[in-house]
C-alpha cells in the first residue's frame, strides 16, 4: 500500500480514470442527446421524450424482434448447450477437446464469413431465407460456445463424478441424476452463460447484416440504419433505447460472474 | 460408468447436428463457391495479387496490429494498476471500465461519432483550445478509435485475472536488488504476464480484422477487408469473391486465434 502516496500512484490513476473517461463519456453523451430537444444547442435548449416516443414508435418492431430472437436463442443454446457442455465435462480426452475447439470456431472466424457461408447454402430456401428463424440460426452457432464454456467452466470445477457415483449407488437413473445434481449444481454457470447470450443476440450486426431482409430487420439493424439516415437526436433516442435494455443484462453479468472462475465469461 | 456412453452421445448429438448442419457443411459449401467465380481457384490467391484486395488486407493487417499494442499497452498499465492497488471507488472503476464489453460494433461506432465526430467532444474541445475543429471519426483513425473501445474492457478483464495471480514479492525483490520501476515492468511483470497478453492480444487482432459494425457505422469507404467483403457481396453482386475473400479472412483470424491458443492457454471471444 505504500504506492498510495507516491506520485506514480496518482499518475496512474489519472491514466486509468482518462480510459474510464474514454469509454463512459461517449455513453453519458448519446444518453443525453436523445433527450434534448435539439442536439446543436445542448440541454439547454429544453429535454424531451419526443424523440424516444418516435424511436419507439417507427422501430418497436425491431425491438421486439430482437428480444423475440434473444429468447428463442437463449431457448436453444440451453438445450444444446447444457447438455453439451455436460458430456465434455465428463469425458476429457483428445476427441472431446477437438469437439470444443470445433465449437468455438464460430466465434473465432468473423461473422461475415458465417453469414455468406449460411446465405450461399440456404439462401434458395426462400420460406426460410425470408424468415428471422434465418437469423437465429446464425445467432445460435455464435453464442453456442459461450454457455457451452460457461457451464462447462462450473461443471469442472466440481467433482461430478464422485457425487453422480453416489446418486448412482443409491439407485438414482440417469434422468433423476441430470436433473438432480448436475443441473442445481451448474446453476451459476447457466445463469451466467445466459446473460452472456441474450446480451450478445441483442446486439449481434456482423451476421445479422447480411441474413437479415428488408422484412426482418433487428434492433442493431435498425440502429444503422439511423445513425446512417436520420438526425442525430433519433439516433442518440434509439441507443438509449438499446443501453436501458443492454446495460441491466451487463450489469447482471458483471454480478453472475464475480464468483465464477474468471475465464467463463471470456 | 461405461454404460452411460450412448447416453453421453446422444446427449451430444442435438450440438452436433446443428452445428454440421448449419456450421461445417455451410463453411465447405463456402470454399467450393469461393473457386467458382470468374477467376476460378485463383480466387483464393487474389487478396495477394489483385492490388485493390491486398492494399486492404495490408491497411486491415495494420489497423489490427494497431489496434492490438495500443489495448495491451492501456489495458495492461490499467489492469495491473487496478489489481495492484486497493482505493475508493476501486470496484467501481473496474466495474465502467468492463461495462462495454459486449456493446456491438455499431454503437461502438456511434461512441466515437459522439467522441470526434462532425458535432462530436473533441473537435469542440479543439475548437476552443486552437480554434479548429479536428473531426476524425470518419477515417481509419476513427476506426482505431473503436476498436480500441470494443477491445479495452475484455483485454482488462483478462489481464486482471492475470495479474492477480503474479507474486508481488518477486517484485520486492527485484526493487530490493536495485530495478527501477521501469526495470521491473520490464524484467519481472511483463514476462509474468505473457501468456495473457498473447491469448488477450490474439484477439484483439483477429477481432479487429473481422468486425464491421464500427466501419459500416462510421463509412462504407473506409478500405478494410471486411467492408470490401460486404461491397463484393452487396453492392457487385460478386459472390465467388465474397465468398473467397471471407474464407481467407476467416482463416487468418482462426490461425491468429490458434496460433496463440496453443502458446498460451485460452480462448476469448469476439462479439458483434
Amino acid at each position: 500500500m505504500k504506492h498510495r502516496t507516491s506520485p506514480a500512484f496518482w499518475l496512474l490513476l489519472a491514466f486509468t480514470l482518462t480510459v474510464c473517461a474514454f469509454l463512459v463519456v461517449p455513453v453519458v453523451m448519446s444518453m443525453l442527446a436523445g433527450v434534448t430537444q435539439n442536439y446543436f444547442i445542448g440541454w439547454r435548449g429544453g429535454l424531451t421524450f419526443d424523440w424516444v416516443l418516435k424511436v419507439w414508435t417507427d422501430y418497436r418492431h425491431t425491438i421486439l424482434r430482437s428480444i423475440q430472437i434473444a429468447l428463442a436463442c437463449l431457448a436453444c443454446t440451453l438445450v444444446l448447450g447444457v447438455p453439451a457442455a455436460y458430456v465434455l465435462a465428463r469425458r476429457t480426452n483428445a476427441l472431446t477437446r477437438s469437439i470444443e475447439e470445433l465449437l468455438v470456431m464460430p466465434v473465432a472466424i468473423p461473422g461475415l464469413a458465417t453469414a455468406l457461408a449460411l446465405i450461399v447454402t440456404f439462401g434458395a430456401f426462400g420460406e426460410l431465407r425470408r424468415s428471422w428463424v434465418f437469423i437465429l440460426i446464425g445467432h445460435v452457432l455464435f453464442t453456442l460456445p459461450f454457455m457451452v464454456r460457461s457451464v462447462l467452466a462450473v461443471l469442472a470445477s466440481i467433482d461430478l463424478r464422485t457425487l453422480e457415483e453416489g446418486a448412482s449407488s443409491l439407485g438414482a437413473s440417469f434422468a433423476q441424476r441430470f436433473f438432480g445434481i448436475v443441473l442445481p449444481n451448474c446453476r451459476s454457470g447457466i445463469v451466467a452463460g445466459s446473460l452472456m447470450v441474450v446480451t450478445l443476440s441483442l446486439g449481434e450486426f456482423n451476421m445479422t447484416l447480411l441474413l437479415h431482409t428488408p422484412l426482418t430487420p433487428t434492433l442493431p439493424v435498425g440502429l444503422a440504419d439511423s445513425y446512417a439516415s436520420l438526425r442525430i437526436e433519433v439516433g442518440s433516442a434509439y441507443t438509449l433505447v438499446f443501453f436501458v435494455i443492454i446495460i441491466p443484462l451487463l450489469i447482471a453479468l458483471q454480478m453472475a460472474s464475480r464468483p465464477l472462475s474468471k475465464k467463463s465469461i471470456q | 460408468m461405461n454404460r452411460d456412453r450412448y447416453t453421453l452421445i446422444a446427449l451430444l448429438m442435438p450440438a452436433a447436428i446443428v452445428f454440421v448442419a448449419f456450421f461445417l457443411l455451410p463453411l465447405a459449401n463456402l470454399f467450393v463457391i469461393g473457386g467458382t467465380g470468374a477467376l476460378g481457384w485463383a480466387a483464393y490467391g487474389a487478396v495477394l495479387t489483385e492490388p485493390r484486395y491486398l492494399s486492404s488486407l495490408v491497411s486491415t493487417v495494420a489497423l489490427a496490429g494497431a489496434t492490438t499494442i495500443a489495448t495491451l499497452i492501456v489495458s495492461g498499465i490499467s489492469g495491473v494498476f487496478l489489481t495492484r492497488n486497493r482505493f475508493r471507488g476501486r470496484e467501481v472503476l473496474t466495474a465502467l471500465l468492463t461495462l462495454p464489453l459486449a456493446f456491438p460494433g455499431v454503437v461502438i461506432g456511434f461512441m466515437v461519432i459522439m467522441l470526434a465526430g462532425r458535432q462530436g467532444l473533441i473537435p469542440d474541445v479543439t475548437d476552443a483550445l486552437f480554434g479548429e475543429r479536428l473531426v476524425f471519426a470518419y477515417s481509419m483513425a476513427g476506426l482505431f478509435i473503436g476498436y480500441l473501445y470494443f477491445s479495452i474492457p475484455r483485454t482488462i478483464l483478462t489481464l486482471m485475472a492475470a495479474a492477480e495471480k503474479l507474486d508481488p514479492r518477486i517484485e520486492e525483490a527485484a526493487r530490493s536488488l536495485g530495478a527501477g520501476p521501469l526495470r521491473v515492468v520490464r524484467d519481472v511483470i511483463v514476462p509474468a504476464l505473457q501468456p495473457a497478453l498473447l491469448a488477450a492480444g490474439a484477439i484483439c487482432f483477429a477481432t479487429a480484422m473481422g468486425a464491421f459494425g464500427t466501419a459500416f457505422t462510421l463509412a462504407t469507404k473506409i478500405n478494410v477487408l471486411p467492408m470490401v467483403i460486404y461491397t463484393e457481396f452487396t453492392l457487385q453482386a460478386n459472390v465467388a469473391m465474397a465468398a473467397a475473400l471471407s474464407f481467407v479472412l476467416g482463416a487468418i483470424t482462426w490461425a491468429v486465434l490458434a496460433i496463440a491458443r496453443t502458446a498460451a492457454g485460452n480462448t476469448v471471444a469476439a462479439a458483434g
